[in-house]
């Protein structure tokens, strides 16, 4: 290499030259491929809101699927609908680590290891002839390594439990991974969120399994051997979002009134 | 080594495979295994990454000012990845979901690095250009081959599809849990090595220094 490319000229030439191309490249890509990433996000988003409730059928379009659900936000104090932000944009995770937007948990109210709770949730309504169908909710709690997300759908009398699915988690593969088991999952239809006549959420998971003879074997579901603390987990996010924290004042509400 | 494009090709792949001999980019080789799709897309970014890189820092070769060359070969990397990336987003998300951030991880990749430094400031672009390729391939590979071992006996699948039946969804193979993480691979990769070096003996290393006998006095017994 010839000593003039050494000159400082010479490297501040071709550092400049070469930040603008790059910088150019990487903005091209970015700018030219937005469109397509939002898609796919939202699709996927979609997706999983539609496998929690049960609702994803093979071979049909996730976006004609996706036309019998509303959502709607509501403010998470004072379990009303809102119309403060729109239901289509509001990006509730974002507003969770805005200060303006969400408040700091206590220790003790933090079951679900959030740290922050925002102030408004996006819910997801299925209707059927006009009379409320499927509610979904969307929680999030911490598991072994980390914060596992999905949607929680609740029959229409926000009690019964139609499903649970999450779609992001870095769990154990093989241990606590197996939240995504299709025979794990399929033990939460037809659970039961609230004890009898109250709004204390006694759903749990339970370590063993569940006998289906005992004595509120509805409130209770089988732990994923190997993966104490991912069942700990789900558990303790499953009780933070529909209790008061969290969607029990908006689930006492419907319960008494309907939507 | 051959300098045919033809032997600059093949030669990464088992003669002088990046991973190895090279001992390079074995911590992604650790990460991106579990199951063999991720691999494969894996390994498709890591060729063309390294392909493009060496290709353009080629290019430039003989304007690089010695004194900044490793932040410009960075640069290049770096952009390139990015590039990658936004693809992935766009036309593979679910797999992209699932690479998260090895993908962007690949600008550390030390095969990326190591190539544009000891390839790509010496040689031509298309040289350059096959070597990325070729060390790209050698580097799939031992994904493929890691990839393949550990999602057949730690999910008893492969590309997803369930060859094995699980003990958990009423089959009767009981996966082995550890293939699944890391270290595994560590395991398989020294196989590997292994299995390389017995069919190649000259990639045997000798000895840095020889073990003295045990001088030790023998118990009685």
């Amino acid at each position: 290499m010839s000593s003039s490319n050494d000159s400082i000229k010479k490297t501040l030439t071709v550092a400049l030259l070469l930040c603008i191309v790059c910088s150019v490249i990487v903005s091209g890509a970015a700018v030219a491929l937005k469109s397509q990433q939002a898609a796919n996000k939202d699709l996927d988003r979609k997706t999983n809101i539609l496998a929690a409730a049960g609702l994803l059928e093979p071979g049909k379009s996730v976006d004609e699927l996706f036309a019998q659900i509303k959502p709607r936000v509501i403010d998470l104090n004072t379990g009303e609908y809102t119309t403060e932000v729109n239901a289509n944009s509001y990006d509730q995770l974002k507003a969770a680590k805005d200060p303006a937007m969400s408040k700091a948990l206590s220790n003790s109210e933090d079951i679900a290891g959030i740290k922050r709770r925002e102030q408004f949730a996006t819910v997801y309504l299925v209707e059927k002839e006009g009379k409320l169908d499927r509610i979904i909710l969307p929680v999030r709690g911490y598991g072994l390594w980390s914060t596992l997300h999905g949607f929680l759908a609740l029959e229409s009398d926000a009690n019964t439990v139609i499903g649970l699915g999450f779609y992001q988690h870095a769990e154990t593969p093989g241990l606590g991974g197996e939240v995504d088991n299709p025979k794990w999952k399929a033990l939460w239809p037809g659970k039961k969120v609230f004890a009898e006549g109250s709004m204390n959420p006694e759903l749990h998971v339970i370590k063993g399994s569940v006998d289906p003879a005992s004595a509120g074997a509805e409130y209770k579901v089988d732990g994923l051997s190997g993966a104490t603390l991912t069942s700990r987990g789900v558990s303790n996010l499953v009780q933070y979002w529909v209790g008061s924290e969290g969607f029990g004042p908006y689930l006492s509400k419907i319960r008494k009134e309907g939507v | 080594m051959a300098d045919t494009p033809k032997g600059i090709l093949t030669s990464p792949i088992f003669a002088n495979n990046p991973i190895a001999l090279q001992i390079l980019g074995i911590c992604s080789a650790l990460a991106v295994t579990t199951n063999l799709s991720t691999a494969v897309v894996m390994g498709v970014a890591v060729s063309l990454v390294t392909a493009f890189s060496s290709m353009f820092i080629s290019m430039i070769r003989a304007h690089i000012p010695n004194s900044i060359r490793i932040i410009v070969q960075m640069t290049i990397i770096a952009s390139l990845v990015i590039v990658v990336d936004q693809l992935l987003k766009a036309f593979a998300y679910e797999t992209s979901k699932q690479l998260s951030v090895f993908v962007g991880l690949i600008i550390t990749n030390c095969i990326v690095m190591g190539r544009a430094e000891a390839y790509a400031m010496k040689n031509g672009p298309t040289m350059s250009f096959i070597d990325g390729i070729g060390n790209g391939l050698g580097y799939t590979v031992v994904l493929l081959f890691v990839g393949f071992i550990r999602e057949l006996f730690g999910s008893g699948s492969l590309f997803g599809i369930q060859l094995l039946e699980k003990v958990n969804d009423g089959g009767w193979y009981l996966p082995n849990g550890m293939m699944l993480l890391p270290p595994s691979a560590f395991f398989i990769i020294a196989g590997f090595i292994w299995l390389i070096r017995t069919y190649q003996p000259a990639q045997n290393e000798s000895a840095e220094f020889k073990i003295c006998p045990n001088t030790q006095a023998k118990e009685a017994v």
